[in-house]
This record gives structure tokens, sequence and C-alpha cells, in this order.
């Protein structure tokens, strides 16, 4: 089984566009929507869900304002700047300590020294994932809770279990829509994949953004191919991106232009491939075609 | 006043606009900072060309044990809640990557067998561009966490009469750095079914923030009509409207800012920028359900 990432360091450059319609050519593939906190695929593969889980991927810290003597021991030690002194009043003291869940990062230092035992210290709910059915096959996708942490390790759920699901049901490809940047989820996304995909624009920043993202597959060991897309907004910079990938080992997968059609086929809720066979149309089924070869024989 | 400019879905614009406003307002004669706290990548000096005049590493602390003084007692592996210091028989093993500095282990050890030590995960510049003085940060690649380095960014920012911050796009940790301790956000989003769901998951977070927010169309006319509807349903402030333009994108393509370019994107920026201006008076806004 494989696992083809499809990434790009800046955002909004066609991700998952293209993964829409890779699975509409791929067939046999499981879908895996890694963009844990900006999750989009599910509105052009309209998912059925069939199961549906909590995801906890840390602990977090509560003060029991009973037990709180105010003694200050947990603001002292908190690097995070998490402990507040706005908490209700109790039969001791006046005004008790208050843990801000936005600030905390789940490390346990102040219920480990709170002398009172007056801080619980549990598992937190940070999101869902979903097993789907989509008509271009079995789905994994999730959605980090609002303002939550841990979006590496939901990542790292969701992609665990779509490669299960691709084993269980005996298909030999999973297709990851990543997230943007080179952070947490992104290296959650990639780490033990065979292949990535890089979507590029011809924009200063698009240029810019490929080189930091490329730089991380490298730094994973990963073999990737570069697709511009909208190439034909400015075709210099096009050039330059391809040249820039070719002296930097990375194989060209093609370049999709600028269509209208895009946008059309997202608010229609279908992947570009099932709306038009010209056009932006053909030149995914082309890229498509490279990124097959590639991970049937290889980037060499 | 400090304008967060962020958006749940990348790609929307957010550095158009928040280069734009900063150069704008410049222009007007107010004292202005920009920014970016998009660490990972960020794009905001491509566009504004500043001058950079000082530029420093930004480092995190992760442990260090002194062999000599350990007792292989397992305190510090018990401790840590993110396997940055695991303790296997008579070994202590630190992965300083998945270190939150958090110096539980330190406080635990008996023996003083641990120390702090610094390793760079970033740098932080800060420079101008003409009038905009300009603050960024530039995260080290195959680093994982981004948060204490936005933090130094953010705190490095020079006091001025606008300060324009520049967010990383989604909803998550590294957005909510960036916006926080900011007077107003400003999400920057386009009208497709895309934009308007990432607008929802990034107004969904701003609420439990409770931070005001108001919302700016970039792109009008290339989607539909549903993210109007849906801010106009929720109560939502559409501060303004960037036509979608081809010439603008061109602009944005070659590093040049659009403001210069393209005089009809200028009185739409300026239109956003007096407007931003009567939302960032002190008035809490009403939380729409």
């Amino acid at each position: 089984m494989k696992e083809l990432v499809v990434i790009s360091g800046k955002g909004g450059t066609g991700k998952t566009s293209l993964v829409a319609s890779f699975a509409a050519l791929a067939r046999e593939a499981v879908l895996a929507d890694c963009d844990v906190d900006a999750a989009d695929l599910h509105l052009v593969l309209e998912p059925r869900t069939i199961e549906r889980h909590a995801f906890s991927g840390g602990y977090r810290a509560r003060i029991k304002p009973g037990h709180c003597t105010a003694c200050g021991k947990c603001e002292e030690l908190c690097r995070f700047e998490a402990i507040r002194f706005d908490g209700p009043g109790n039969g001791i003291v006046e005004r008790t300590f208050r843990v801000d869940p936005m600030a905390c990062e789940g490390c346990g230092v102040c219920a480990w020294f709170c002398t009172e035992r007056a801080i619980e210290f549990a598992p937190v709910v940070n999101g869902e994932w979903f097993l789907s059915e989509t008509r271009c096959g079995p789905m994994v996708h999730a959605r980090l809770g609002v303002a939550e942490e841990n979006s590496g390790k939901l990542v790292s759920t969701v992609r665990a279990n779509a490669r299960r699901v691709a084993s269980e049901r005996g298909l030999g490809l999973v297709i990851v829509d990543g997230s943007p940047g080179i952070g947490c989820p992104v290296i959650a996304s990639i780490t033990g994949a065979q292949l990535v995909l890089m979507v590029s624009e011809p924009t200063v920043s698009g240029l810019h953004d490929l080189e930091r993202v490329a730089a991380l597959a490298r730094h994973f060991g990963i073999p990737a191919l570069v697709c511009v897309n909208k190439w034909d907004l400015n075709p210099e910079v096009s050039a330059r991106i391809e040249s820039w990938a070719e002296a930097h080992g990375l194989r060209p997968a093609g370049r999709v232009r600028y269509d209208a059609a895009v946008t059309a086929a997202q608010v229609e809720g279908r992947a570009v491939v099932e709306q038009q066979q010209d056009g932006c149309g053909e030149d995914i089924r082309s890229v498509w075609q490279n990124v097959v070869a590639c991970l049937r024989n290889g980037t060499e | 006043m400090r304008i967060a400019v962020a958006s749940g879905k990348g790609g929307t614009g957010k550095t158009t606009v928040a280069t734009n406003l900063a150069l704008l307002a410049a222009q007007e004669g107010r004292s202005v900072a920009y920014v970016d706290c998009d660490v990972e990548e960020p794009n905001g000096h491509l566009f504004l060309k500043p001058a950079i005049t000082s530029s420093r590493p930004v480092g995190r602390p992760y442990p260090q044990v002194n062999p000599a003084r350990c007792t292989h007692c397992g305190l510090c592996g018990r401790i840590c809640r993110y396997s940055a210091i695991v303790c296997v028989g008579d070994k202590v093993l630190v992965h300083p990557e998945l270190c939150h500095g958090c110096g539980g282990c330190m406080l635990v050890c008996r023996r003083g067998a641990i120390t702090e030590v610094q390793r760079d995960t970033g740098t932080l510049q800060m420079g101008a561009a003409g009038a905009v003085q300009f603050v960024g940060g530039t995260f080290h690649v195959g680093e994982a966490m981004s948060r204490p380095l936005i933090r130094q960014v953010k705190q490095a920012a020079p006091d001025a009469e606008m300060v324009f911050v520049d967010a990383p796009p989604g909803t998550s940790c590294p957005v909510i750095e960036s916006v926080q301790g900011a007077d107003f956000v400003l999400l920057v989003t386009e009208p497709t079914p895309f934009g308007l769901h990432d607008l929802k998951l990034a107004v969904a977070m701003l609420r439990v923030l409770g931070l005001p927010f108001g919302v700016a169309v970039n792109r009008a006319g290339a989607g539909d009509d549903r993210t109007r509807d849906w801010c106009r349903a929720q109560g939502i402030e559409i501060l303004g409207e960037i036509p979608d333009d081809r010439r603008v994108a061109e602009a944005y393509s070659r590093g040049i800012m659009a403001l210069e370019a393209v005089p009809a994107f200028r009185q739409h920026l300026a239109a956003l920028l007096a407007r931003l201006d009567q939302a960032g008076a002190p008035v809490p806004q009403v939380a729409a359900r």
C-alpha cells in the first residue's frame, strides 16, 4: 500500500481541488483529509458518515475552586502564563486561581506540584474523526474542536485509520490532502509517506513557500513531485519554479491552467474532472497520470 | 489599534490585504507597523521589501541530563506529557523537538541532574519598509511548534498608531497565538464554498476567544452569494468587498504592491481602512447567534 500526500506550503494553491479530482480518477483509493483545522474535501465528496469517534490528543488542567488555598505555587511554576488569579472565592480565600484553557499546554506541572491536590489533570476531547463512504471511495476525515490543540496527533490518527481501511479492503493507495505551512500538522502528514505532490502557483510567494516545503520533504527523505497550478497567470514565474524544482531534484508533474471552471465546479460540489473533459480537466488528468507513473516506478 | 488579519482558508488574500492596508495607512501619515506572524511561510517581506536592520535567533529550551548525577529514578520521564524525555533502563533519552519547555523534568529531579539549554528554532527580523515598521519571524524547516516564535514576534511589535498582524491560515494554535491581544480581527475570505466553510470555523474560533471581528470579501464576484447571505444572517459586518481582478493577481504574482499597480484596488482598500477605523473604536460587539 502506498501513501500520496498533497501539500503546498502556501495556502490556497488548489490542493483540495486537485485531491477531489484525483479521488474521482483514482478508483481503488482511500481518501484522508488531513487539513484537520480547515477541512474542505467533504464539501466536494459529500461523505456519508458510517463511523464517528471522539479524539483526545492531550490533557488539560482545571483548578477546583473549593480546594484552592490561593498559595500561588501553580502560577509561579506555569511557563505558559495559563494561570489567572480571577477564580471564585471559597470558605478559605476571597479569590482562587483559575486555568485559562486557551493558554494551557497540558504539561501537568501545576497539578503535580499542588500541595492541596486542588488541580484536576485529565484527558480532553480535542475533536472528532470520521469514516465515511463517498462516490469516489472510502474517506477518513476529522474535525478539530473549536480553538483546540493537537492537530498533529489528529492528523496521525486520520492517516493511521485510512491505512487500516485500505488494508482491510485491499485498496493499494491512500490519497492524503494536507494542510498549508510546514509545522506540526504538515510534518505529521508526510512522515513515512511514499510520495509527496507539492502544488505551487506562479507567484513570488508560491515559489518562496515551495522552497520551504521542499526543504521539509527533503529533511524527512520523501520523494517529491511539483505541479504548477494556474500556470498561465504568470508563465515566466512558472518556468522559474520548474527550473528551480529540476535543479533541486524534484520531478515535474505538469501544469494546470488558470480556469474559472475550478471555482464553478466547487460551487456545484463536484470535482473538476467530473465537470470538464477539456481545459484544466485535461491538465489535471495528465498530472494524475504522472503521479501514478511515479507511484508505480519511483521518482528515479 | 492592533488589527489581526486572519482567515480559515489559505490563499484568500490575507497578506495582500495586510501589507496594502499597512502601506495605505502609512501614506495617510499614520505611524504603522506590519507584523508577520505566519512564521511557517512568511510572505509579507516579498511585497513590502523591508530593509532589515536587526535579525536575531529565537531559541527554545530543552533539557540536558548530566549522567554523573542521574540515579535513573524515572521521575522526569513520568512528569513529561510530550515524550520529550524518556527513561529506558539506565538511559535517559531526550527528544528536543518534542519539548514544550514546561520545565517539569527539571523541577522533579531531586539530584539536580537536569539543566536547560537553548536551541535555535527560528529567527526574528526587524526593519522598515519606507514609513512602515516591519517585524517578522522565520521558523526553521523541520521544527514542529511555531507558537513560541509567534509569541516573540508579537512581543517585538513596536508601538504604533496602527499595527497590522498577518496571521497564518487555519484555526488552530498558531492562529490563536497570532490573534490573541488584537483589538480587532479582520477575516479575509473569498466567496466560494471552501472560503465560506473555513470562514465559519474562524468565526467560531473568534467567538470562543471573545474577540471582535469583521469580514472582508476578497475576489468578490468569483463564486456565489452564499458568503454574503450567511454573514447577513449571522449579523456579521462585511467591512469591504474587493472585486475579483486579474490585474491584482498579476501584480501579486510579481511581488508588486497592488495598491501601486491597480487604482481601483486602492479605492476599495481606502474604503476598507475607513470602515476599520470605525469598527476599531471601542464599542463592544454584540455576539450574534
